[in-house]
Parts: C-alpha cells; structure tokens; sequence
C-alpha cells in the first residue's frame, strides 16, 4: 500500500452508489441462478428490475452529493448523473421488454440479467470518468457484457455471427483506444482528462504536435466504433440484426448513449485545447455519417437492419452537436440521447413483439396491416417514428432542433443545411413502414398475432408518451 | 383564453374525444365531425363582431410561455388577412366532412380524427404568431394529410402520400434552417417583435443574409403554393386524394403556401424579396400559362382542376410579388376565391365520382339531362373559376392584374391569357360532361339534400365575393397596406429601386 493512500470517504461511497447496486445484484442473480429452478427464472428478472430500480435511486442520491470519487478518478457531477440516470433508465426499460421475449423463445436465464447489470454497471463507469484509465475499465466492463449478449442464442446462425463479428471489431477498436490513451500518456505524463488538458494548454510544456495528433485520431477512432460512426459502422447492422431483438434495443441506447457521453467529455475537457485540430475531423465524421446511415438505410428490406441504419445516421446528428463544442452543443447532444434512447427502445420493442418465436418476421413487408388490426399499438409506433423523421412536436423534432441550433451558433451553417436535408431523406424510409402498417392490406404475419404482453406495452407506452411528453415540455430534462 | 384559442383548440378537443367513441358507431362519429367543425365555423363567424376592420394590427392575441430555452412562446394572433384565411378553413371543413359521408366507409374513425387534427393545424398555421409555433402547426397539417391521401385515397394513393410528403418536408427543413439562424441572430421567434426590431433598425440583416434566409423560406412556401417548376407533387396528391382530401388540399393547404410568402418572405425580407421579383414573377407567369395549356388536354377531370390551381396560384405569386396594394390585395382576395371555386370544383366532381365511379371525362356525357340541378351547380363554379364578372374570381383577377400593370404593363398582357385560356379548359369540360347525348349505361341522379348542403354556402359566397367586395377587402387592404410598408424597410436598396421606378412614370 502507498504511504500517500487515503481510505475514502463515505460520501465517496454514496457517489459510486449505482455501480455498488449494479454489480451486487448482478452477482446475486449469478449465485441465485443455478438454485433457482427453470420455470421459475423469472424471479431473477424481477431481482433485475429492482436491481435497476435501485440504481436509479442511487444514481440520484450520487447526483445529491456531486463530487470527485476516489481521489479524482471518477467524477460526479451533473453531466455524469444524467447520464447514469440515461443509461440505467435504459437497462430498465429493455428489461421489461425482455421478459415476455426470453419467455417466448424460451431462452430465460439468469445470466442474460446479469449480463445487462454488468454491462450497464460499466457504462455508469464510463460516463463518470475522470481518467483514462477508468474510462478503459468501464468500457471493456459495458462491452465484453454486451459481445456475450449479442450472442445470447446461440443455437442461432446469425447471432453467433454478430456475436463474433462485434467481439472482433470491437477488441480492434478498443486497442486503437487503448494505444490512443497510452500515446498520451506517453505524450503529456498523466491520465487524467484534466490533467492531460493542462500540459496540452501550456505552451511550454507542450509535447509534438505529431504525438498528440496521433493519439487523438487513434482515440477518435476506438469512440466513433462505439457510437458506430461512418466509416466505422459496418459491424452495426450486422450485429442488430442477428443479435436478439431486446438486445438490438439495448445496444443502440445504452453503450452508444455512453460512448458519447465519454467522447464529449474527453473531447470538451482533455482535448479542448486541440479543437483546431480535431473539428475538421468531427465535422466531416458527422456528415458522412449522416449521408451512409440514411442512404443506406433507404435500401433495407429487414426492419432491425433499417433500425441499425437509422441508429447510424442519429448518431451523426448528435455528432453534429459535437462539433458545435460549445456549452449548447453539449446541451443539445444530451437532450437528442435522451429522446433517441426512448424512440429507439420503444421501435425495438415493436419489432421483439411482432416478430414471434425465432423472429420469423422482421421483414418490412410484414408489418402490412398492422394498423388494422393493432391500432394503438400502430398508431405509438407511428408516434415514435414521426419522432425519428423529426415531426413536431415530437420529441425527436426538437432534438434536431436544438442540435442545429447549437451547430448555426456555431457557424456550421452547411453542416446545417446538409443536415437538415438528411433528416428530409429520412423521412422516405419512416414513412415506409407507415405506408405499410396503415396503408397495404393485412397479410399472413398477421395470423395467430398474439397479443402484447403487459411489460412490453409498459415499455412501448413510456416510450411514446417520453416522446410526445418531451416534444412538449422539453424543460423536464434541460 | 379568448375566442380565437377556442377555435384553434375546439378541432383539437374533438380529435381527443372522437377517439373515445368506439369504431362500430359509424354514425356518431359522422356526427360528432360534423358538429365540431360546424361549432369551429360558428364560433370563428364570431370573431368577425369584435374585429376591427379599419385596423392592421394583430387581434384576438395570446400570448404565454411554452418553452423557456430557447424562448418558444405561444404567440397566436389575427390580422385582416388571416381572419379570413381562419374562416375559409372553418368554412370548408364542415363542408369537407359532408362530402366524405357516404364517400368514406372504412376506417371511418381515422378518417375523421385526422380530419379534425388536420383543421386544427391549418387554423394554427394562420393564427401562429411566433416561427417556431408556425413550423409545428405547419407540420402538424402535413401529417394528417399525408394520410388522408395515403389510406383512403385512389390507385396510386402511397406514391402521391409519400412524394407530397417529401416534397413538403425538403423545403420546410429549408425553412427550419432559416428559422434557426433568424432566432440566432435576432433572439426572438417571436413575429411582431421581429417586424418591430426590423422596423426601427435594431435588427439589419445585410443583402447576403436576406438572400440566403429570404431562399430558404421560398424553398418551404413556393413547394407549398405550389409555384412553377415545384407543382408536380399537386397533381398526383389532389388526383389521388379522397374528396374531401383534395378540397382541403387545394382550398386550404395551398394557401399555406401564399400566406406564408405575404407573411414572412416580403415583410422580412424586403430586400432579397424585391431583388428576387422579376425572377419569380416570370416564374408565376411560366405556371399561370403552363397550368392552363396542360390542363386544357386533360381527359382526368381532376387532374384537369389540380392544373387548374397551379395556374390560378400563379396571378396569387404575380399579385404578391408587385408590390403594389392593388396587387397585394388581389392575391389575397385570390387566395380566398381559389379557396372557394375550386374546393366547390373539386367537390363537385367528388359528387360525379360517388355516381359514375370514374373520373374521366369521356365517361360522361349528357349529365345535364338526368341532374339539372347538379349541372347548374357546376356551371356556376366553373363560370367562377374562369373569371366571368360579378363572380368571385373576377375581382381578384382583376386586382392583380392592375398591379402587375402598374408595374410592367406586360406582365398583365401575358397574365392575362391564362384567364382566356381558363375559359377555353373549363367550358371545354363543362360541354364534354354535361351536354350531348345522355348516356343510357349508366344512372345519374340530380342533387340530394346533403350535395344542396355542400353547394349552397360556396355559391353564396362565389356571389356575393363577386359582388360586394366591401364586405371583405378593407381588412384585407389594411394590412396588406401595412406589409407593403414594412417592405421597404432595411434597405440600401431603395436608392437603386429608385431610378427604373422615375424612369417608368416619366415614360408615362
């Protein structure tokens, strides 16, 4: 032990609150899941709620108490609460749409549980962080978590596949991470994100251009794979579309929700006295993310491919507030994850419900009638993607607007216009799948649908009603 | 909360509560559709008594927070220009729940909640008196009609849905952009105060600016009117429109379009606006003659009315775009007299169709026999339409034409062929309809009592907008008068405007 070592303090305690909560229940389901007999696993997954509920609950007392933590490595303040809150919000809601799904493919286990426990225990980490190094444990907590649960059933083809191909890129991503962050540290002698901003501040102490060059372009690399940004996107439709679709929903609101709040922390602290170098970066990672998320997603015919495209092309707009940097863009950035969180979980868990035992339907085809036959549930889905087209007074509308507000103040004036008309273009393949649902005559995907059960509904409901509600009152959460 | 809040809200509450009443009862929801927009029409006749016609200022104002950061208010108002807008909406939507009684048969629940969502975008969009609240409302009224069109319209119902939707959608984004950087640089949404800051000067945007924010708006408003080159999602949306669809489409919606123009491009913008006019006014004129020649050849008789709108649109731009009062207040009075010829035109045809099933015009023939009745009704309206004095449209024609005169003297000559043109197309039609043999294959009964209903108040007014236009101009004239004043402000332009106009009344 250093002669330096100061045990901490019990408001240090209270301010790691949720990952205590996350990673003790998580491991209590592991011990309880071989006791616990098979028709009853479903118990685990109500620890599981709780367990979530719990953290939401210590997430806002460590709000209450906003400070450093274990002499400086993770910081808690208002930026990293919200961002708890998002995230564990999040793990809640795909758990309530889990249950019925794990039931019908008869697939309940209490690992699958844990898993999204320790996964979202690593992406409160994550948006806590102070240091490097802390950021890398949460990070590899949240995504080695998220490789086994995309590869959650696996007797499927398609999800070993995923399972597979995310493990692999995703390892490379996080090693050009972990290079960035040692060039850094090689370069500036510290890893902590306000450290390394003051050595990058001083002129005298300055290190190469060529060094810091590099460790931010290896940095931004193993970032824009996690917010699966163009030209790092490939693996995204791939992955949702032969993960689980619960798990789909889970990864394109949490993991992402928290790669970005890292890349904006790290970007607007450590690295801001280099915005001269890196906005160029941003601002062409932005728009060609938009250009290949909505283009591409313009040609899809499988409805968790269409979502991955989607999910692309959101997070070039939210990187659009990030080449803002300033205190809107940040603003902005938060309210658009927020709103994209909800309408994102809320059209995964139509697809996990409509597409029955072993997703025979996930075709875009199938949906023909659902409005019809399932009015409200067509008309909260018409809801959120209204919401992903950028409708008022949905939501997702003024997520676009306060993101390209913050981007004109700017002076982004064509990132704004080349933005705005992508959303145009993303209004064509929204719309399909509401030409299909109300506009095409029922077909066979519509026999034996069974009806929705009660938590996916709690799920859906909160989802929609988040999107209206937030359209209209948008100073609940800013 | 005064009267004109419980117009706007009135069709919003009667969306909310017909989603309670269950799907079966087919005949309360008619009824209940029916009642509330004829509530809306008469609490909205109720504005005309406590409105001061002789004033330009906005009445009827509320004005309450809604959004905090950015300031977002909800800012509502009406001015003698929007009064009307506000009436011909709440006018025609009873009449547009009429014609779909018997035309719409399934999913009449939907039917009718749209129906009234939509109403109560189209009033928003006339009484918003902040950008921001302008945009939803102008939002709001698309999607409603995007599926009115796209469930129950005809064959190619989903590709005219979903290109009215992107076209719509592309220029308004446009638009949002431009929005976003006017709040930026002036920190309000709110109208009045920005006319006032431009007004007094504490608010100068240099000519680069207006040009560039003066184009995104166009972008949004010339879609929507829709001006030549921009028209051709009109025709597929009104030909595959339900009735009533296409009623509200070409009486309401495309006066979003005008009214924005009058609103927010000439007033904000005086300066882009007024360098941009002989470019747009050659654009209007393009479309007045190419509506009227391509719908002369139409064998669709809706399609040959959609056609009919791009040109009559077309003398609504060229008024606007005079800035002259005569001609400022043609285009409105126009907009009015669109709004009421031709949603009676496509109603009429709606009536044909509900008999004929079918929309071509060599289907018919010899109408005039069997339904007297219907043939004087429709004889009316296309008298109307095509501009025949003591008419409506004749006043409005007439107006803009004078000040295009006198601003370019050939302007109005070439203008002035479309009304000929309008002549030739419409009695053209009239005669291939209703007169010659009557055909024996089909039955055709006169006018029922709910057609009577539909037609009567149109008519009324084709009459007496044709003859006592006192009743309607001076508001009209009054604030017209005052958005011609606020365009010529901000302007270092003045100075170069100046020497063509001297030049013109020395040629004199």
């Amino acid at each position: 032990m250093p002669a330096n070592f100061v045990p901490p303090s019990g408001v240090e305690y209270i301010r790691v609150l949720p990952e205590i909560i996350l990673a003790a229940v998580a491991t209590l389901i592991m011990v309880l899941e071989p006791l616990t007999p098979a028709p009853r696993k479903r118990a685990l997954g109500y620890l599981a709620l709780a367990g979530f509920a719990g953290a939401l609950a210590g997430a806002a007392a460590a709000g209450w108490r906003t400070g450093p933590a274990f002499s400086g490595m993770l910081e808690v303040d208002g930026f990293a609460t919200f961002f708890r809150l998002l995230v564990i919000l999040a793990g809640l809601l795909v758990t309530l749409v889990s249950f019925p799904y794990l039931r019908r493919e008869e697939a309940e286990s209490g690992e699958y549980y844990a898993l999204l426990l320790y996964s979202v225990a690593g992406q409160t980490i994550m948006v806590s962080a102070a240091d490097l190094i802390v950021l890398f444990i949460g990070l590899e907590i949240s995504s080695i978590a998220s490789y086994v649960l995309a590869g959650y059933m696996r007797r499927e083809k398609l999800a070993n596949e995923a399972a597979a191909k995310y493990f692999l890129l995703g390892s490379f991503a996080t090693a050009f991470l972990l290079y960035g962050i040692a060039l850094i540290y090689g370069a500036t002698g510290t890893t902590r994100l306000n450290g390394i901003a003051q050595v990058l501040s001083d002129p005298r102490m300055a290190p190469a251009g060529i060094l810091t060059g590099t460790a931010v372009a290896l940095m931004l690399v193993g970032f824009a794979f996690k917010i699966s940004a163009a030209p790092f996107q490939v693996w995204a439709p791939d992955v949702y579309q032969g993960a689980p679709s619960p798990v789909a929903a889970f990864l394109a609101a949490g993991p992402k929700a928290a790669a970005f709040a890292v890349l904006l922390r790290v970007f607007m602290t450590a690295f801001a006295p280099l915005t001269g170098r890196w906005l160029a970066i941003m601002w062409s990672l932005s728009l060609l993310t938009m250009i290949v998320g909505n283009f591409a997603a313009l040609l899809q015919t499988n409805i968790k491919r269409l979502l991955a495209y989607s999910s692309i092309a959101h997070a070039g707009y939210v990187l659009v507030a990030v080449t803002a940097h300033s205190e809107e863009g940040v603003q902005a950035a938060m309210f658009y994850l927020t709103v994209y969180v909800f309408m994102n979980i809320g059209a995964f868990a139509v697809v996990a419900y409509f597409s029955r035992k072993g997703e025979r339907y996930v075709e875009i085809e199938d949906l023909a009638g659902l409005g019809v036959r399932q009015p409200v549930l067509a008309a909260l889905f018409a809801v959120i993607l209204l919401s992903l087209i950028g409708v008022p007074p949905t939501a997702g509308f003024l997520g676009k607007f306060y993101i390209f507000q913050a981007a004109v103040k700017a002076d982004l004036l064509w990132l704004t216009v080349l933005g705005l008309l992508n959303s145009a273009v993303a209004a064509y393949y929204y719309l399909r799948l509401i030409v299909i649902m109300y506009m095409k005559e029922p077909g066979d995907s519509l026999l034996e649908l069974p009806g929705m059960a009660v938590s996916t509904r709690a799920a859906l409901w909160t989802s929609a009603a988040a999107v209206v509600v937030l359209g209209l009152f948008p100073a609940l959460i800013r | 909360m005064n009267l004109l809040d419980a117009v706007l809200w009135l069709p919003l509450a009667g969306f909310v509560l017909l989603l309670l009443i269950p799907r079966e009862r087919v005949r309360a929801i008619r009824q209940f559709a029916l009642g509330i927009t004829t509530a809306t029409f008469l609490l909205s006749l109720a504005l005309l008594v406590g409105f001061d016609r002789t004033s330009a200022a906005f009445q009827y104002e509320t004005n309450l927070p809604w959004i905090s950061s950015p300031e977002i208010r909800y800012h509502i108002g009406i001015d003698g220009i929007s009064l009307w807008l506000v009436l011909l909406t709440t006018l025609l939507s009873p009449i547009g729940v009429l014609i779909s009684w018997q035309h719409i048969d399934r999913r009449v629940k939907e039917f009718f909640a749209l129906f009234l969502a939509m109403e109560f975008g189209l009033i928003g969009v006339f009484v918003a008196l902040d950008l921001f609240l302008f945009y939803v409302f102008w939002e709001v009224s698309l999607v409603p009609m995007y599926f009115l069109i796209g469930v129950w319209g005809h064959e190619r119902r989903i590709y005219a849905a979903v290109k009215f939707f992107i076209y719509t959608m592309t220029g308004s984004v446009l638009m949002l952009a431009g929005i976003i950087y006017l709040y930026i640089r002036a920190g309000t949404f709110d109208y009045p105060a920005l006319i006032e800051m431009m007004m007094n000067g504490s608010l100068m945007l240099d000519r680069m600016e207006q040009n560039l924010l003066f184009a995104g708006f166009f972008a949004a408003f010339a879609i929507k009117v829709p001006l030549f080159p921009l028209h051709t999602w009109l025709p597929d949306a009104h030909v595959e429109a339900p009735t009533a669809g296409s009623v509200m489409l070409a009486s309401v919606m495309l006066k979003m379009g005008c009214y924005g123009l009058l609103r927010f491009c000439l007033p904000m913008f005086p300066a882009a606006a007024r360098g941009a006019a002989p470019w747009i006014v050659m654009l209007a004129i393009a479309g007045i003659l190419y509506g009227a020649l391509v719908a002369m050849v139409q064998p669709n008789m809706k399609k040959l009315v959609a056609y009919t709108s791009v040109s009559h649109l077309g003398f609504v731009v060229l008024g606007l775009f005079t800035f002259t009062e005569l001609g400022t207040n043609g285009a409105v009075y126009q907009m009015l007299n669109h709004g009421i010829s031709t949603g009676a035109l496509f109603a009429l045809v709606g009536f044909l169709y509900e008999r004929r099933h079918s929309l071509e015009i060599e289907d018919y023939g010899g109408v005039a026999t069997p339904a007297p009745v219907l043939a004087t009704m429709f004889l009316i309206t296309s008298l109307a339409s095509m501009g025949l004095p003591v008419l409506n449209n004749f006043v409005g024609e007439y107006l803009v034409l004078q000040g295009a005169a006198q601003v370019n003297f050939r302007w109005a000559v070439f203008a002035a062929i479309g009304v000929i043109l309008a002549a030739c197309y419409m009695l053209w039609m009239y005669q291939r309809v209703f007169y010659g043999e009557a055909r024996k294959d089909f039955s055709m009964r006169d006018a029922n009592l709910r057609e009577w209903a539909v037609m009567s108040p149109l008519i009324i007014l084709m009459v007496w907008m044709g003859t006592y236009t006192q009743t309607f101009l001076p508001p009209i004239t009054a604030s017209s008068a005052a958005i011609l004043e606020q365009t010529k402000v901000n302007v270092e332009f003045h100075v170069e405007r100046q020497m063509p106009r001297q030049e013109l009344a020395n040629a004199r």
